[in-house]
């Protein structure tokens, strides 16, 4: 009877718990997993001109005869069609390139502010972080649209360069690499300012003393005690940059130049003007693969911080 | 090392105030006093880590007000002790010496002593989170070793240990002192560590220095009402000197009754004497003791702590006292009981006449 008793009394808690765990898995796998499974079978179709264009449809009502049907109707070629074309691997290469690009520049201008605010007063540091998240109050596309006019030939900003005498002629800024660069680095400010200032605001004053103690120099102090302490959020800001960045698809459409494109762009044209979904959707996997690096890299770190502690 | 009228404001708090102090040579000395006294923030001066507002810091003559703490002779053991916690153990303790420049083979080796010295040999390899709260500490004290500083200042170096462990600890202290030959300064809350570890105690109170001079000198002869209450359990009766001279003193308490005391004072002057309970004899009236500086009454509580029983009576007088007594033998029952008539006596040698 006790025996029987017992497993009974500890199903209970288990059962909850795999409630809690269950609608995340269940949120996981409709939003994400499925749409996944539905585009990686699209790009193993072959493009047709017809309601959806591709085939094979997946009839589930032919029952196994279908099924099979369905899957002797795969095939690779959208694939091998991204390694026969230049456009898809320089795309796929300067995405990566300017996403990088402005990781590197999102850190740099990132790291002080985040420091800053972990060292202002405890009182003054949500304000701060309100500020940091300012703009987006306002909508995205307004806030783009706000630099094209800002870059423009006769934008604020060739104005004021040319007041202040810094350049005698106007700068090409708009439809460049730096114009996009710098609108990536507008919008994405905040996911880089906020895991970088989590990790600082953890930093105990104590252990830059304790450097200074033992003989480091403030500039020491920081490379050796506060950067290697802040690396979880230095990984965790470039990742939530880096891997949307890659991505992006309206900056570069709004800022950058029609004659070199970012695969967000590549991809849009293959869907929309080229109605060649399954190329479309295999571009999208193969993005899918390559960010999927940096995103372990990222768990593990996040691995060993979690054992540091 | 010497403190020159050092005073150390933070806004409109005073948290220092025209201090001055010598600290010798291989010495063992102890900041002591209640928290917010100003020792901490003497301490940081040392290290560098807080500058003085006014007033001059010498290190062998020189004035170090202005170095920075990289570049001070003196490294300190921190009450969180601040441990590295993404470095090795080992890392932890070479982080000093790789600042320095020591070539790689000496770090190893003087790591490995340090280690060796603070008994931790083997866990080397560990991170900070791997180890006890006991081991913690002893790296933070290799940590601030391993550079051979001429100073080492030690912030409540023990007040994250347990009893038994932080006793231990006091020793092992002492002990390591000792065989480096370096001077300490450790800054306590804690009396008992105070007398204990330090050659000399210098007693804190809000931000000046009440007393400097050794544990039994400020035990047996506290300068003051504040010294002799602060440390240790004390009986202050308040009076005024009645006569003086030939080394005697009759002093007329507040509350009735005279008393003689070993010492000399003007006469007239209001006072207090200072009277430690383990100094207070205590007697049955039916002993029918008498002698000197007897006073009678009644005894209303009984506090057995083991080692000694603590006696509080109450005389005749309206003075509340308190007397221990070692428990010599094992008891059965309590010589003296609650409510039982009793006779408080003590030696005029006992007591220590205070003006301040």
């Amino acid at each position: 009877m006790t025996d029987a008793a017992k497993p009974a009394l500890r199903k209970a808690p288990d059962w909850g718990r795999r409630l809690v765990i269950l609608v995340p898995a269940l949120w996981l796998a409709v939003f994400f997993v499925v749409p996944c499974l539905i585009v990686l079978k699209i790009s193993l179709s072959q493009t047709v001109i017809a309601q959806p264009p591709y085939v094979p449809v997946l009839d589930l009502a032919a029952g196994w005869p279908g099924l099979r049907d369905f899957a002797g109707g795969l095939s690779l070629d959208s694939y091998k069609m991204l390694g026969s074309d230049w456009i898809y691997l320089t795309s796929y290469l300067r995405s990566l390139a300017i996403a990088a690009m402005s990781t590197v520049i999102l850190l740099a201008v990132g790291y002080p502010i985040a420091y800053g605010i972990a060292r202002s007063p405890r009182r003054l540091q949500p304000v701060l972080i309100m500020a940091v998240f300012l703009p987006f109050l306002t909508a995205f596309l307004i806030r783009i649209y706000a630099w094209i006019n800002i870059l423009q030939r006769e934008g604020l900003l060739n104005d004021t360069l040319l007041a202040l005498g810094i350049v005698r002629e106007p700068v090409v800024w708009l439809a460049t690499d730096t114009a996009i660069i710098i609108g990536i680095v507008y919008s994405y400010l905040p996911f880089m300012v906020l895991p970088l200032y989590a990790s600082l605001e953890k930093l105990d004053e104590s252990l830059l003393e304790a450097a200074a103690d033992l003989g480091a120099p403030r500039w020491k102090a920081f490379w050796l005690v506060t950067v290697p302490l802040s690396a979880s959020g230095i990984v965790a800001g470039a990742l939530l940059c880096f891997i949307p960045i890659a991505g992006e698809f309206v900056i570069p459409d709004l800022l950058g130049g029609s004659s070199a494109l970012m695969i967000g762009q590549t991809l849009w044209t293959e869907f929309f003007q080229n109605k060649d979904w399954p190329v479309a959707s295999a571009v999208a996997i193969a993005l899918l693969l390559v960010l999927l690096a940096p995103i372990l890299i990222y768990q593990h770190v996040q691995m060993r911080a979690l054992e540091d502690r | 090392m010497r403190f020159e009228a050092v005073s150390k404001r933070f806004g409109n708090f005073v948290a220092v105030e025209l201090l001055s102090l010598d600290i010798f040579e291989r010495e063992f000395f102890a900041l002591l006093g209640p928290s917010g006294c100003g020792k901490t923030t003497l301490l940081r001066m040392l290290a560098g880590l807080e500058q003085p507002t006014e007033g001059r810091i010498l290190l062998d003559g020189l004035d170090i007000s202005g170095v920075p703490p990289h570049r001070r002779p003196v490294n300190m053991m921190f009450q969180s002790y601040a441990l590295f916690p993404h470095l090795t153990v080992e890392a932890n303790i070479a982080f000093g010496l790789k600042q320095d420049g020591m070539p790689k083979p000496e770090i190893a080796t003087r790591v490995r002593e340090m280690l060796e010295l603070v008994k931790l040999d083997g866990f080397g390899e560990r991170k900070p989170h791997q180890l006890s709260g006991g081991q913690r500490q002893r790296v933070a004290l290799a940590r601030a070793l391993a550079k051979r500083p001429r100073v080492l200042l030690l912030d409540e170096p023990m007040s994250a240990l347990d009893r038994k462990l932080r006793e231990d600890t006091r020793f092992e202290l002492m002990e390591l002192q000792n065989t480096l030959g370096l001077t300490f300064v450790i800054v306590t809350h804690d009396q008992e560590e105070a007398m204990t570890v330090a050659d000399r105690i210098g007693v804190m109170n809000a931000g000046q220095l009440a007393q400097v001079a050794t544990p039994s000198e400020i035990y047996e002869h506290p300068n003051s009402r504040w010294i002799a209450d602060f440390i240790g359990d004390i009986n202050l009766i308040e009076g005024r000197v009645a006569s003086s001279g030939l080394g005697h003193t009759v002093i007329e308490s507040m509350t009735g009754g005279r008393f003689l005391v070993a010492a000399e004072a003007t006469v007239g002057a209001a006072v207090a004497v200072a009277l430690r309970p383990e100094k207070l004899r205590i007697d049955t009236v039916a002993s029918g003791a008498s002698g000197e500086n007897g006073f009678p009454g009644r005894v209303t509580e009984i506090g057995y702590l083991g080692g000694v029983s603590v006696y509080k009576v109450r005389l005749d007088n309206g003075l509340d006292m308190k007397a221990t007594l070692t428990n010599h033998t094992r008891l059965t029952a309590q010589p003296i009981a609650i409510g039982e008539r009793v006779r408080l006596s003590f030696a005029p040698e006992a007591g220590v006449v205070l003006l301040r």
